[in-house]
């Protein structure tokens, strides 16, 4: 009789009519949204304070420079001396007090001197520092008799353009993209091989200290009901995960209409700066050129590739993770045993973002996108940079040899397991439950 | 008497430790089937063989003229002697799903359950967590989801452990209800009080080995050691007791009675009847007490292990 389905119903139901998985799955979101609403209308509201800075400049040495903006204003305090100026500044509230001190054009940078009452902002002065280093510059050049116009004509900017011998055409930009994907994709994985594997764990134990092991188990062949949890778990997990999506993306919608906040201002602090360097057409170039490189990634490849190796890569770990609950009495028991799992997962982790990185074909990198343990992160990470299709089914193949490899030691760990109560196994005894 | 479970030869080894060495037992169609022994002696192991969550080393076991196969599960109906249920699931929700587990359709699960929920009066549990039940009623659900499926073989392990003695008669009478209706009854237990009241059949296990088997009442009999309690009055009670001593082996006996008498337990010789017992006594006392002394399971459960 084939119990299957009928098992991976309950484990579902049991996971999501679970109060604390309910409240999970509509609190995260909130959370999440919240806390960087939250952040972006902080930032907004830095942004919109008008900073009005007082300047003590006699020979009007950077007044080309410093030209107020909506968010800086530049005051220019004529025939002052330097304590009037300061007390001035103090007393009106400007933030603080510019003086440029009337001096041969090779001395005045190292007595230019910002007067406030609280540290400044950082950005604030590197941004004031930028503009004035590259004024003097240029105020130098022409002293020295250089002709400005020809140094704007020799600027070069230079952008190799890569093509792989195949003639498919990649770029900076795109590396950068597949390293994002790689790593989100990673990343991802790892998280729900630790949060899932964990709550199938959990449920295992549950049963073994609930004492409904036996009676079930009189019903169903262990394997059927080891099976039935991982499934029903992970199908519950990624109700969860859809769930998380979709209401993030709800929540993000409502918060910028109701509170008018533009989320996509919490990723950067200087709003006014972004907004400076997106009108550089340099920059803009990039950006066209990221979306081409998007469209030209191996799309299907890199979607059908992240399910099958999510899958694998997924179930793997559950078996091991259902072997453990099996394997002991209560969750603080599963120490010892949790290592060995999370250590290939974590050099998984460290491989994709170092070694993969560096050299996406190296030996190392080909090496760990094959081990079972390692591959499913690695060659996630390592498929955006064109890895040939027999590569990806070999290691696909060894995967799923192993996750059948794996499931039939955990059910043996798993049937033999679940019967014993009171005493924390050794992975000695682990090996004799192999026999049994 | 035909036979319904047969375990032949079965032999089971954990590692080094044996659990069971070549044991057979028959179970008879319609019977209540005791399975007695120490703590630790392999009766649960047994068991779980039965119900295929064990696999025999050795042997094999057939069920009403079959070789055991997965299909047989939901003509078994057994209780652990480990056993619970899901704590936060609800109670109706969780017998349904054990019944189906077990092969029965919903609908069918549905009635039967409502069958047996009348038949207890705790309809009203329905909708309740086993969390919020006490223990002996969470026993109560287990009871009846093992019966639900109307399992030919039905296996109690120690039933009555966790049971307050009136809910332990609930469930001794619809043990013999089931028996009544058809079903074979396994027990397994220690406790001899309830297999004097049930069992009809019993086999003994002891250090992994069967050291006994048969009818409850065969057993008595072959156990019984032809001795007699009784209890007599006369006017000189010391030359009584010399004139018994040169012709039977006795030895004091203590049990209630009115008359200030002579109590003793009196064996029968080889060639002597209760009826030479009976004439040699009342020609010398008068007879106010005269019962066989019938070993009860207890006395043969403790003789017979010591024995071995």
């Amino acid at each position: 009789m084939n119990h299957l389905p009928l098992i991976i119903k309950r484990e579902f139901f049991a996971k999501v009519k679970n109060k604390s998985f309910i409240i999970m799955t509509f609190l995260s979101p909130i959370i999440i949204v919240g806390v960087l609403s939250l952040i972006a209308y902080l930032t907004s509201v830095n942004n919109d304070k008008v900073r009005t800075v007082s300047v003590l400049d006699p020979s009007d040495l950077l007044q080309k420079v410093l030209v107020s903006t909506d968010y800086t204003i530049y005051q220019n305090l004529e025939d002052m001396d330097l304590e009037d100026a300061k007390q001035l500044s103090s007393s009106n509230g400007s933030y603080g007090l510019l003086h440029v001190p009337n001096v041969e054009l090779d001395k005045v940078s190292d007595q230019i001197k910002f007067y406030s009452k609280e540290s400044p902002s950082l950005s604030f002065i590197s941004s004031l520092e930028s503009k004035i280093e590259k004024h003097l510059g240029e105020l130098k050049l022409i002293q020295y008799g250089v002709d400005l116009s020809k140094i704007e004509a020799a600027k070069t900017y230079v952008d190799v353009n890569q093509e792989s011998f195949e003639g498919v055409k990649t770029s900076k930009a795109g590396s950068f993209l597949k390293l994002l994907f790689g790593a989100v994709a990673g990343y991802l994985l790892f998280i729900f091989i630790i949060v899932y594997g964990n709550s199938i764990m959990r449920s295992v134990i549950e049963e073994k200290t609930s004492r409904i092991i036996e009676v079930i188990i009189s019903s169903v062949k262990p394997i059927q009901l080891m099976l039935g949890k991982i499934f029903g778990t992970s199908l519950a997990g990624i109700t969860q995960f859809a769930m998380w999506v979709v209401l993030c993306f709800v929540l993000s919608l409502v918060a910028s209409f109701v509170f008018g906040v533009d989320l996509s201002a919490a990723q950067t602090s200087h709003q006014a700066e972004v907004v400076e360097a997106m009108s550089n057409p340099q920059v803009n170039s990039d950006f066209q050129e990221l979306i081409l490189e998007f469209h030209s990634l191996p799309m299907w490849n890199l979607v059908i590739a992240f399910v099958l190796f999510f899958i694998g890569g997924y179930l793997l770990y559950s078996s091991l993770y259902a072997a453990i609950g099996a394997a002991v009495d209560n969750e603080t028991d599963t120490q010892q045993f949790m290592l060995p799992v999370i250590m290939p997962l974590m050099l998984a982790v460290y491989i994709g973002a170092f070694t993969v990185v560096e050299d996406p074909h190296g030996s190392i990198s080909t090496l760990f996108s094959y081990i079972p343990f390692t591959s499913p992160v690695v060659m996630l990470m390592r498929i955006p940079f064109g890895v040939p299709l027999w590569e990806q089914i070999l290691s696909l193949l060894i995967l799923v040899l192993s996750f059948v490899i794996t499931v039939w030691i955990a059910a043996k760990i798993y049937r033999v397991g679940i019967l014993m109560h009171g005493k924390k196994p050794t992975y000695k005894e682990l090996l004799k439950w192999l026999k049994y | 008497m035909s036979i319904l479970l047969e375990a032949n030869n079965i032999s089971k080894n954990f590692a080094d430790f044996q659990a069971l060495s070549d044991v057979s037992i028959q179970v008879p169609k319609r019977s209540i089937f005791g399975l007695l022994g120490p703590n630790g002696a392999g009766k649960t192991t047994l068991i779980r063989i039965i119900n295929q969550i064990t696999m025999p080393d050795a042997g094999q076991v057939i069920l009403d003229g079959e070789p055991l196969t997965p299909e047989h599960v939901q003509y078994i109906g057994y209780l652990p002697e480990e056993r619970g249920l899901y704590k936060s699931m609800k109670v109706g929700e969780q017998a349904l799903y054990l019944a189906q587990l077990k092969g029965l359709s919903y609908a069918q699960a549905k009635k039967r359950l409502n069958y047996w929920f009348e038949k207890f009066e705790i309809a009203h549990w329905w909708e309740k967590k086993i969390q919020e039940l006490s223990k002996g009623m969470a026993q109560k659900i287990q009871f009846i989801v093992t019966v639900l499926h109307q399992p030919k073989l039905l296996i109690f392990d120690e039933p009555f452990s966790g049971f307050d003695p009136i809910n332990a008669n609930i469930i001794k009478d619809e043990i013999l209800y089931l028996r009544d209706e058809g079903a074979t009854v396994i027990f397994s237990t220690h406790r001899m009080e309830s297999v004097e009241e049930l069992c009809d059949h019993i086999a003994l296990i002891h250090q992994s080995k069967k050291i006994l088997e048969g009818k409850l009442n065969d057993i008595k009999r072959t156990h019984k050691t032809n001795t007699f309690e009784v209890g007599l009055s006369a006017n000189d009670l010391v030359q009584l007791k010399s004139e018994i001593a040169s012709r039977f082996k006795f030895s004091k006996a203590d049990f209630r009675s009115l008359e200030d008498d002579l109590k003793l337990n009196i064996q029968l010789g080889a060639k002597d009847t209760p009826r030479d017992l009976l004439a040699f006594l009342n020609e010398n006392a008068q007879i106010n007490h005269f019962v066989e002394v019938i070993p009860n399971a207890n006395d043969i459960f403790i003789q017979t292990v010591n024995n071995n």
